[in-house]
């Protein structure tokens, strides 16, 4: 099942949209930086509408199925979130327009950054960001400057697990740290000698996931915090991993000093095929002047006739600007909207449910495969996507066969320190009804691994396209619907 | 909220588990942290924060109800119905990054042709998924340059007529490198020429010159000299773009650009405050195993049929961890749909029409407020796209309060970011400006010179 591409659907002199004529006398162009032509398709608006109509199709997504993808936290994302981000009054607001005609905007934005201080714990939240990545980096960059105003050249070096995140190690070396792998010990916690070893002045901080990415939480996190601290390190939190704490555990309160929250995947703001995340930041008090701006604060108390009036502030040692603007506002409306519907019993429900369903469904899925990490888990759980005794199955063959049965796969591969991982994240929105299904599925897979391992090579049969060929793509490279002229 | 569990099913979950209740779950967390009392306002349902964010809504004055001359990197566009009715498939924005292609194919197909919209519209060779906005991407830029001299050059050289707002970005990024200096957009000595000024700086230090078409004050320079200066001493150039002005303007590969970013928000996608918009990366071929972000290719699955997969992945920060030269894991999927759906309607006379009345338009607006006693162009000799700056009588705070009584949103105040331009306005006319709005202003304009 293919679609055409908008350029083999595009027929010469058809037309989708008209403008107004213009009302206006007419200006020549400025000579000399004329277009000649622009190649574009030209489509009817049903040419238009059918073709990306027809691709939607050719899509799995949590509003079609179940989408276990380990680490990413696919929950249900509401309704309301996308009426909310629609209202013209949000839409039709430019950025830099005078603060007294968007006191509407600044408030949610004001609201926003408290509430995620009070559910993280810590003292002041800047909501520029645009992704966790993007947050990771605001993080580094804070660990950099601190030393750096504490005129402390030395400390160069960043730890980071071997479970972690691949964008934790990239953002240390975009931030000029060296890194440093942590090893985790058999109960998949930070390995405490290890990191004794590197408890000295050369060690700028630590970035920790916590729960970690086998979804665990750190038995000695409170221990491994203060270690870092007593060397003159400090400890950045990955928040990927915070739906499993709503309610549960203020990560500030065990003493971490950055966090960067993903409010795409906590506060089910979409995760729209990729992008827009949005990666808020909260840190302590001794390092909130370094936070990126602008940030929302009062300007002006108010009284009981008026309300209080906001505006922006840049703290007095900021990292600097990470992007245009003030962060992906349409996505913090959503995540604004998302908690003001839950309030502090909500949040909690979501983790309590979204670690009931992870146990649930490992329990489950630990009696045909191999569970390295035998604990109660957090929101996610890592288990062996292989049987020694079936050389020819792989976590590849388990999570392709998975579509067949119209699940979305696991996140597979990852973490790297568990062999052929395959990561497993149900989320709190998900029914016994559909876990259980899942768990058969799974059954089914081990099963058909044993009596015709071969058909499983081959999966999935069921999907619009089969397996591809990704070493010919990387060969031969065709990222446009043509090859460009060279110009 | 959104938990479908039901109180048998939750004693059903526990006993088969093995615990008697959730909160046995936990035992790992720190006792004297565990489960805190959040001091936040109690749930709501959705009839009631439905209201609420009407409200909140409401407190703000949106562009529809006035006539905003506001640009300055974010620019009011009409946006056809259909951009809306795609994006708001659950299909396409309730799914993750394609990883799986077999179940992806919707989002890969269409940033792949959001790719091959951009090459084309920008003349460039290669296209990433996207950045997450102008800013980020022309930080990216020079993170790109740094990199393909292997940090061995240290100058980013960057026009002053570049937006402020991502300058400071290019710096923030910029810091994290070894003792790279961001030169070039200090203010200028009077009677001097940007250009010449960039010129006499590139040298073999320089890893990237960095220039905005149109400008930030909407100018259209000829920046051949740049790339030709810049090429003899090994030096990139990026071009910072705005995608509607190559709808009638040609496009920075023609300039021999060697990377082009731009700001994609104009294609689509609403003002929202300033985000989420969409940061758009294009970059001529021999960078394509350079390029930071997401890349879609073609290629053909088991029966031989076209697919789309991530490819040259062996780049990126999940392959090679603290080697990759970017963290960027993410692109803005939904917003380069966006710019892909809005493209695709207008088509190739669409995108030249409206590109063409913001053009006309702002031309028109231009001529009458000159016109204005105590109002002059800024650069009277430099051709403009669909901004342009006004030299006022007065301050340009007094007169924009002046105009919000009109109902008018006037230009952006060049003061915040340039000390040394006071009194000048920076003024954006899009299509969506009709000439009985831009009458209207002139009018308003008039009276302030009156009072």
């Amino acid at each position: 099942m293919t679609e055409k591409t908008i350029y083999e659907l595009s027929q010469p002199g058809r037309k989708g949209f008209l403008f107004p004529a213009s009302d206006v006398p007419t200006t020549p162009l400025p000579a000399g930086f004329e277009r000649e032509s622009i190649n574009l398709p030209e489509l009817s608006e049903l040419d238009v509408i059918r073709h990306f109509t027809n691709l939607s199709h050719l899509n799995h997504s949590v509003d079609g199925g179940f989408y276990p993808l380990g680490s990413c936290t696919m929950k249900y994302n509401p309704k309301i979130n996308e009426v909310a981000v629609r209202l013209p009054g949000f839409t039709q607001t430019h950025p830099y327009q005078p603060i007294v005609s968007v006191q509407g905007n600044l408030y949610l934005m004001y609201q926003l950054q408290e509430w995620l201080q009070e559910i993280s714990g810590f003292y002041k939240v800047s909501l520029t960001p645009a992704a966790g990545a993007h947050g990771e980096l605001v993080g580094a960059l804070i660990i950099k400057k601190y030393h750096e105003t504490n005129n402390n050249t030395k400390r160069v070096k960043i730890l980071i697990p071997d479970s972690a995140h691949g964008t934790n190690p990239a953002t240390s070396s975009m931030s000029g740290f060296e890194v440093a792998p942590l090893p985790s010990d058999s109960r998949g916690n930070v390995d405490l000698e290890v990191l004794k070893l590197h408890c000295d002045e050369t060690l700028a901080g630590l970035m920790l996931t916590n729960p970690n990415t086998l979804g665990l939480f750190d038995e000695n996190v409170v221990e491994v915090i203060e270690m870092v601290h007593e060397a003159g390190g400090l400890v950045y939190g990955d928040g990927a991993n915070l739906n499993a704490l709503l309610g549960i555990v203020r990560p500030g309160d065990l003493g971490f000093d950055i966090l960067h929250f993903n409010l795409h995947k906590t506060f089910a703001t979409p995760h729209g095929g990729g992008g827009p995340g949005s990666g808020p930041v909260g840190v302590s008090e001794e390092l909130a002047k370094f936070l990126p701006g602008p940030i929302v604060d009062i300007i002006d108390e108010g009284d009981e006739e008026n309300p209080p009036f906001y505006g922006f502030s840049i703290p007095e040692k900021s990292i600097g600007r990470m992007k245009a603007f003030y962060g992906h506002f349409g996505v913090i409306i959503k995540a604004f909207t998302y908690i003001a519907m839950h309030g502090p019993e909500g949040l909690r429900d979501i983790s309590e449910k979204a670690v009931l369903n992870a146990n649930y469904l490992m329990k489950k899925v630990k009696e045909d495969y191999h569970l390295p990490y035998d604990r109660t888990c957090m929101h996610e759980f890592v288990v062996e996507g292989a049987w020694k005794d079936i050389p020819s199955v792989h976590a590849l063959d388990i999570s392709k066969r998975l579509m067949d049965y119209g699940f979305h796969p696991p996140t597979n591969y990852f973490p790297l320190i568990v062999h052929e991982a395959l990561m497993i994240e149900p989320t709190e929105t998900e029914s016994k009804q559909t876990l259980d299904a899942f768990a058969d599925a799974m059954k089914a897979i081990a099963q058909e691994a044993r009596e015709n391992p071969e058909m499983l090579n081959k999966a999935p049969y069921s999907t619009p396209i089969r397996r591809s060929d990704e070493v010919k793509a990387a060969r031969d490279l065709i990222l446009c619907c043509w090859t460009p002229d060279k110009i | 909220m959104y938990t479908p569990h039901t109180p048998q099913e939750i004693e059903e979950m526990l006993s088969f588990i093995g615990i008697k209740s959730i909160e046995e779950l936990f035992k790992r967390v720190p006792e004297k942290y565990r489960f805190p009392d959040l001091n936040l306002p109690e749930g709501l349902s959705e009839m009631e924060i439905a209201a609420e964010l009407n409200e909140i809504a409401a407190a703000n004055a949106n562009s529809d109800e006035f006539i905003s001359f506001l640009g300055a990197g974010a620019y009011n566009h009409y946006i056809p119905s259909v951009v809306d009715a795609i994006l708001s498939r659950g299909e396409f924005y309730t799914a993750y990054t394609p990883y799986q292609p077999e179940v992806s194919q919707g989002t890969l197909q269409a940033i792949f042709e959001y790719q091959s919209l951009m090459v084309e519209l920008t003349g460039m060779d290669v296209s990433n998924a996207s950045h997450y906005d102008g800013a980020t991407a022309a930080a990216e830029a020079a993170n790109l340059a740094y990199h393909n001299f292997r940090g061995k050059r240290k100058k980013v050289l960057v026009a002053r007529s570049v937006n402020p707002e991502y300058r400071e970005t290019i710096r923030t990024y910029m810091y994290g490198l070894e003792d790279v200096q961001v030169l070039g957009d200090e203010p200028l000595e009077s009677g001097k020429d940007e250009i010449e000024k960039l010129l006499e700086m590139i040298d073999k230090e320089t890893a990237v010159v960095i220039v905005q078409y149109p400008d930030f004050f909407g100018r259209i320079k000829d920046y051949t000299n740049i790339v030709e200066k810049a090429h003899e001493f090994g030096a990139l150039v990026t071009f910072v773009f705005n995608p509607t002005a190559l709808g009638i303007l040609k496009p920075p590969g023609a300039f021999g650009a060697d990377i082009a970013v731009g700001d994609g928000q104009p294609l689509g996608i609403p003002l929202s405050f300033g985000g989420p918009y969409l940061g758009i990366f294009t970059v001529k071929d021999k960078f394509v195993r350079k390029l930071a972000g997401r890349l879609v290719g073609e290629t053909v699955d088991e029966a031989g049929n076209r697919a789309f997969v991530l490819t040259l992945t062996a780049r990126e920060q999940h392959i090679r961890r603290e080697k990759s030269t970017s963290n960027i894991c993410t692109n803005q999927g939904l917003m380069a749909l966006a710019s892909a759906v809005y493209l695709s309607v207008l088509g190739k006379t669409g995108f030249k029409q409206v590109a063409n009345l913001c053009y006309q338009k702002a031309h028109y607006a231009a001529e009458q407020i000159s016109k204005l006693p105590g109002f002059e162009l800024a650069f009277p000799d430099d051709p403009f796209f669909h901004e342009f700056v006004i030299k006022t009588p007065k301050s340009v705070s007094e007169i924009n309060l002046h105009l919000e009584s009109h109902w008018i949103l006037g230009g952006y105040d060049l003061r915040q970011a340039y000390p040394d331009m006071e009194n000048q306005m920076l003024i954006a006319v899009t299509e969506k400006i009709s000439k009985e709005d831009i009458d209207d202003f002139v009018a308003a304009l008039e009276e302030v010179t009156n009072d």
